[in-house]
């Protein structure tokens, strides 16, 4: 952060913050992930919005968002598309390949080292507790994460109805999630679609 | 368990692989059911039990849930080669399914969303793709809760899991309220399982 040099890169926020390098994405992702036990969303949250600040709430929120729909793993999408955007096609297959790689590595030296282990009733124990930890952490990242739909175009009410109607719709009656994404995001999104015409471009829009 | 796979019968694999990857909405976890059909019911690759510990040990282990792939291609190579004590031959079988599985898996709804996600920053402007990111927001967060709470609900029922239950509510106060770091967390979490008390 100490580099005075002028960034060609344009940043919206003075204040912003980002990857120094491809190494500094490898290195940053490799520690996300190797510190996500039970799902590595709730640390990516942590660490790229409120500790490295790379990016902001609502930037994460849009970003998960894609990841999110689009198929395969949900951070490994994201690990992309970060990557991507600060240092192009090598940048994402860094930040890819620090998501992994070391996972990896550890999760197939467990196999030929306990390939058995798992199913003893101590590690099972363990795995439950660490299942009911992974429940708070990823419920605690999406309340969160509702302090970023202050400024969206639907408005508070809307947004509120349709994250209720669809907890209730995957959370309670367990419908599968395509047809909620497909359902409740397709007339999600042509509502936005529509507030979008009748709000003007305001200074906030980037 | 031993199993005979000839260069087809890779390929195949490869292929059912990569035709899952697109199908893969909401993470790889989501085709286990189709997996577990294919490589246990279907072609008797892997034994059941093989099936359910990869998945337990990507859970215990660090990273991405997705590594479960690799435990499967990992144990599909294993049995092809004769189990693990069949020495190095076995060995390299077992990372070439490691490295088949992850492919085949990886490789279609990476190159998608590379595409699509450059496209759509490129174009982020576009009402169209700010409308999708807008109208897509509430959903979503609705999908993280509601993950959270069906990984509660598994537990059992809160009367009779409430110790459980005790740790996801304290866990997610934890994280919503203070800086906490999430490995302590977990590493209660994990303790106080082994040691019984949930």
């Amino acid at each position: 952060m100490t580099r005075v040099t002028q960034d060609t890169q344009t940043t919206r926020l003075h204040s912003r913050k980002q990857p120094q390098s491809k190494t500094d994405l490898f290195v940053s992702f490799s520690k996300l992930a190797l510190q996500g036990f039970g799902g590595v969303l709730a640390i990516v949250q942590r660490e790229l919005v409120e500790n490295k600040q790379w990016l902001t709430q609502e930037e994460f929120l849009e970003d998960w968002a894609v990841a999110q729909i689009l198929p395969g793993p949900n951070v490994v999408n994201l690990s992309l598309m970060i990557g991507d955007r600060y240092f192009g096609f090598r940048g994402a297959l860094a930040a890819l390949a620090g998501m992994l790689t070391f996972p990896l590595v550890i999760v197939l030296v467990l196999a030929a080292l306990f390939g058995g282990v798992a199913d003893t009733p101590a590690a099972q124990g363990a795995l439950q507790g660490m299942g009911a930890v992974a429940a708070g952490l990823i419920a605690a990242t999406g309340i969160k994460l509702v302090g970023a739909l202050k400024h969206n175009a639907m408005g508070l009410t809307v947004c509120w109805a349709l994250a209720v109607l669809s907890f209730v719709a995957i959370g309670l009656l367990r419908w599968p999630l395509v047809w909620v994404l497909l359902g409740a995001g397709g007339v999600a999104c042509l509502w936005a679609y529509r507030c979008l015409e009748t709000k003007r471009p305001t200074e906030g829009a980037p | 368990m031993t199993t005979v796979l000839s260069g087809a019968d890779w390929l195949a694999l490869l292929v059912h692989f990569m035709s899952l990857s697109l199908l893969a909405i909401g993470g790889a976890i989501t085709t286990a059911p189709e997996m577990h059909s294919y490589l246990v019911n279907d072609k008797a690759w892997l034994t059941d039990s093989q099936f359910t510990s990869s998945i337990a040990l990507a859970q215990a282990a660090p990273g991405p849930n997705v590594l479960f792939i690799a435990l499967l291609g990992w144990n599909v190579g294993m049995n092809a080669g004769g189990g693990m004590a069949a020495g190095p031959h076995a060995w390299w079988l077992a990372l070439a399914g490691v490295g088949i599985a992850m492919v085949g898996i990886l490789l279609p709804s990476t190159t998608l969303t590379f595409a699509a996600a450059r496209w759509g920053h490129q174009n982020r402007e576009l009402r169209a793709v700010r409308a999708f990111k807008q109208g897509m927001a509430p959903i979503v967060i609705a999908l993280l809760i509601a993950t959270g709470w069906i990984l509660a609900a598994s537990q059992g029922s809160p009367v009779e899991h409430w110790r459980g239950w005790l740790l996801t509510v304290v866990t997610a106060l934890l994280v919503w309220r203070t800086k906490l770091h999430m490995l302590w967390m977990l590493g209660t979490g994990a303790a106080l399982g082994a040691l019984g008390f949930l």
